[in-house]
């Protein structure tokens, strides 16, 4: 007879987080397909800051749109979709997620994994601008009421809001008003009342798969890292924003850790032989994330972690909190409101977190990521490497491409600057050496 | 003598807009010993809207910061913003590093783009020495509770500029800071009236100067600067000429230069714009008595104007374009957008496709407020403007 531990073991081994979550995604966008003939409510939502515990509690279909944008350069279709959009007259110059959104519509929601919905509701936040602008697209065009949730984010340097103290209640008030707004708006469209019980449900599987999650993160601080942030840190935080407070969410993030404590108990690394640990800060290449990863890996450098998983996955692990199912509204405002501003709008003093995570993940460089489309990460970005170089004296990488644009990607330029940055690490005595320095000083 | 009093006027109005002129040519603030008269230091903030007030009444000197127009030389900013960052974000940066506003007490911006917003965090990281600050004023001010969550917004701001100031800033000095700026917003209403009633007798150029001197001045100065400038302007006897009507808009945070509204002067009348909207956000007088925090947080919930940047859902971006175009009974609209602002460029392409569904004349304009040339600006306006004339006649 099987022990539970032997049994966890077997089913971690049969757990393969890839295919897992590619079935899980495919799984999505077949939901998302008959969505609209099931007369099922539809909420466009995007990844920071979105309330969809509550759009959870009024059975919403979940619609991405980031995600149906990245998803169009992961299967290399994305330049049609913007060149679309732009031949409708949008600029070189914006998001180009949003323009293969744009695209998206202009092909009637025909997208290269399915159909999407048409959506009942969009719910926007503050936190990065352009999703305001984006779902206004919606608003203009598709007529989609629109819900846009204002979170007050980290007001300046050194912003020290604890939980319960006088400034986190009051922006949890103001949060907690809005999300009242949101449930009013949610019972007209849906034409239900709302149940608290069931946004309680919710918030208990999120509380759960906050937790693995944050297991998951913790277990890429050792030495070799199990996963890298950059490539199987996609398919997690997919996951993580999909199945966000689903059984199926849960369930998969239990087996991930599962899946990757093994992985840790073998001693089994990313990559053959861990050399250089790094983190990448800023959002990947989704038109060439395999390449890029492959440019760092062949020197044995793994991303151990990348501030894209905090805050592209709603900076819950940053808040490290979890939410009282006994005042589940109440609640909900509170961890929003932290949240916000200790893993999303933390990004404009990035120096700050980064300080931190590079002695908790104990990395020998910085990879920065700059894009034109993304202005919320990127806009200080080299400002905080010069900072990060200079006054902490870490080793860094500066690159520029784009999201989903391949006409951003520069194989040879990016080669040569990658190769040039491993070379500086190895003249400075980088890698192992630095990291058991680290790991001793721990 | 009677023959010389319009004379004296234009005089009189030269000299206002000289003044205004060298205050929109200043980036840098003014030192410490060259603060006017009862104020203790300056404090910088960037566009859109900022309540000038509450800084106001704490002796701290408003002071607006545009960025560095066509005259400033980028020489540390390339380094620390990515190239596809506005001109704005990037001049303010360089002045910031370059020394230029060293003196400043503090830096508040805003969440009116993601740019923006990271100019906080390149002040922490080189001017920590600095009050440095983002005023989260809300993208939802449709909620009930949205005013109460700005008021206390506002009275963290009191505390932060208090404690920078050193002194207390009690209710009834923020309401004779109220007073004083109330008074601002009808004498920038009034030249505004004038523009659209009587184009011919201030063109664009001059109505932003002596809108912008505000940045660079106590806004008592400014009223009295607006006071002599509204009558020369209203005893000019300037001759109406066969030029469009239009509005502009695109100008609500990198600003245009001066050269490019000259060149629109020349060949249109401007009788309304969003410039500097920022500085007339308010669009009515703020209440002078009960508590002014709550005054100036429910009447920018209430009684405010409407930008790109700003999410309002009984304000339609296209609504307030064509609310312009009515009341000021434009002929045509030109829709700008400043290079790589995003909230701009969504904008431009949403508002041409509206009035191109109204059947309603426009002419796109990108501008970058670094832009030295400007003939083939001009030839463009130039065009458009003989278009509407044509299609008028």
């Amino acid at each position: 007879m099987n022990t539970p531990v032997a049994d966890a073991a077997v089913a971690a081994a049969e757990f393969d987080p890839r295919l897992d979550g590619q079935r899980l995604m495919k799984d999505w966008y077949a939901q998302l397909d008959t969505a609209n003939e099931r007369n099922a409510p539809v909420a466009n939502v995007f990844v920071m800051g979105n309330a969809i515990e509550i759009l959870r509690a009024f059975d919403f279909e979940l619609v991405f749109p980031e995600i149906n944008s990245l998803q169009t350069g992961v299967r290399k279709a994305s330049e049609e979709y913007i060149q679309l959009s732009e031949d409708y007259g949008m600029s070189p110059d914006v998001c180009s997620y949003v323009k293969a959104d744009v695209g998206l519509i202009l092909k009637e929601n025909r997208h290269p994994a399915g159909r999407i919905p048409k959506a009942s509701l969009a719910v926007a936040s503050n936190m990065c601008g352009t999703f305001i602008k984006w779902a206004e697209i919606w608003e203009r065009w598709l007529k989609t009421p629109t819900f846009v949730l204002d979170l007050p984010g980290q007001r300046c340097a050194g912003w020290q809001v604890r939980p319960g103290d006088a400034q986190h209640a009051a922006d949890a008030r103001w949060v907690e008003a809005q999300f009242q707004d949101l449930i009013a708006k949610c019972e007209k469209i849906t034409g239900r009342k709302f149940d608290m019980d069931k946004l309680a449900e919710v918030e208990e599987r999120v509380n759960q798969m906050v937790h693995h999650w944050n297991n998951v993160m913790a277990l890429n601080r050792v030495c070799p890292a199990p996963y890298n942030a950059m490539l199987d840190g996609l398919t997690f935080i997919g996951i993580m924003n999909v199945y966000r407070g689903a059984p199926e969410g849960v369930e998969f993030m239990r087996k991930l850790e599962e899946h990757l404590k093994a992985k840790v108990a073998r001693g089994e690394g990313r990559v053959a032989e861990e050399r250089f640990r790094l983190l990448f800060s800023g959002t990947p290449c989704y038109v060439s994330m395999r390449r890029l990863v492959e440019l760092f890996e062949t020197w044995g450098g793994v991303f151990a972690y990348s501030d894209y998983l905090t805050f592209a996955a709603g900076g819950m692990d940053a808040a490290e909190l979890t939410y009282d199912t006994s005042r589940p509204l109440e609640s909900l405002a509170e961890v929003t409101a932290l949240a916000a501003q200790r893993g999303l709008s933390n990004q404009f003093f990035a120096h700050e977190r980064l300080a931190r995570q590079i002695r908790d993940y104990a990395v020998d460089g910085v990879v920065f990521h700059g894009i034109k489309s993304c202005r919320f990460v990127s806009s200080g970005m080299a400002d905080t490497r010069e900072f990060i170089s200079r006054r902490l004296d870490v080793p860094t990488l500066y690159i520029e491409s784009d999201l989903i644009d391949p006409r951003y990607w520069s194989d040879a330029q990016i080669k040569n600057r990658v190769d040039a940055f491993f070379e500086a690490l190895h003249q400075r005595g980088g890698g192992p050496v630095n990291r058991k320095a680290a790991e001793t000083e721990r | 003598m009677t023959a010389q009093i319009p004379y004296d006027h234009e005089v009189e109005l030269n000299s206002v807009l000289e003044r205004c002129l060298a205050a929109a040519r200043e980036t840098g603030i003014p030192a410490r010993g060259e603060l006017p008269e009862d104020y203790v230091g300056a404090l910088g903030h960037f566009p859109v809207y900022f309540p000038e007030e509450i800084a106001h009444a704490g002796r701290l000197l408003p002071v607006n910061i545009l960025g560095g127009g066509n005259r400033l030389e980028m020489k540390h900013a390339d380094a620390r913003m990515g190239s596809f960052v506005c001109s704005i974000c990037r001049s303010t940066t360089e002045l910031g590093l370059n020394g230029s506003l060293e003196g400043l007490a503090g830096f508040v911006t805003h969440p009116i783009c993601d740019a923006a917003k990271h100019l906080a965090g390149i002040w922490a990281r080189n001017l920590p020495e600095q009050l440095s600050q983002i005023l989260y004023l809300p993208q939802n001010p449709n909620t009930p509770g949205a005013a109460r969550y700005i008021a206390a917004e506002y009275q963290r701001l009191r505390a932060e500029i208090e404690r920078k100031a050193g002194r207390p800033i009690d209710d009834e000095a923020l309401r004779a800071s109220i007073r004083i700026y109330n008074r601002n917003r009808r004498l920038l209403r009034e030249l505004y009236a004038i523009r659209r009633d009587e184009p011919w007798k201030v063109s664009c150029t001059e109505s932003y100067l002596l809108t912008r001197a505000r940045t660079r001045m106590p806004c008592e100065e400014h009223n009295a600067l607006l006071a002599r400038a509204l009558d020369a302007i209203r005893s000019r006897k300037l001759p109406a000429q066969d030029k469009p009507r239009v509005v502009f808009v695109g100008g609500f945070c990198e600003q245009p230069p001066l050269e490019m509204l000259e060149a629109i002067d020349d060949a249109c009348y401007v009788v309304d714009d969003d410039l500097l909207v920022g500085l007339r956000w308010l669009t009515a007088d703020v209440p002078e008595t009960g508590d002014p925090i709550w005054a100036l947080a429910e009447s920018y919930v209430e009684r405010s104007d409407a930008s790109p940047v700003q999410h309002d859902e009984h304000k339609t971006k296209e609504g307030y374009l064509m609310d312009m175009i009515r009341r000021s009974r434009a002929d045509g609209a030109i829709l700008t957008a400043a290079k790589f602002c995003e909230p701009g460029l969504d904008e431009q392409l949403a508002w041409s496709k509206h009035l191109d569904g109204e059947r309603f004349p426009y002419l796109v304009l990108e501008f970058e407020e670094k832009m030295t040339s400007f003939e083939q600006m001009a030839m463009q306006v130039e065009t458009f403007a003989e278009s509407l004339l044509f299609a008028l006649a």
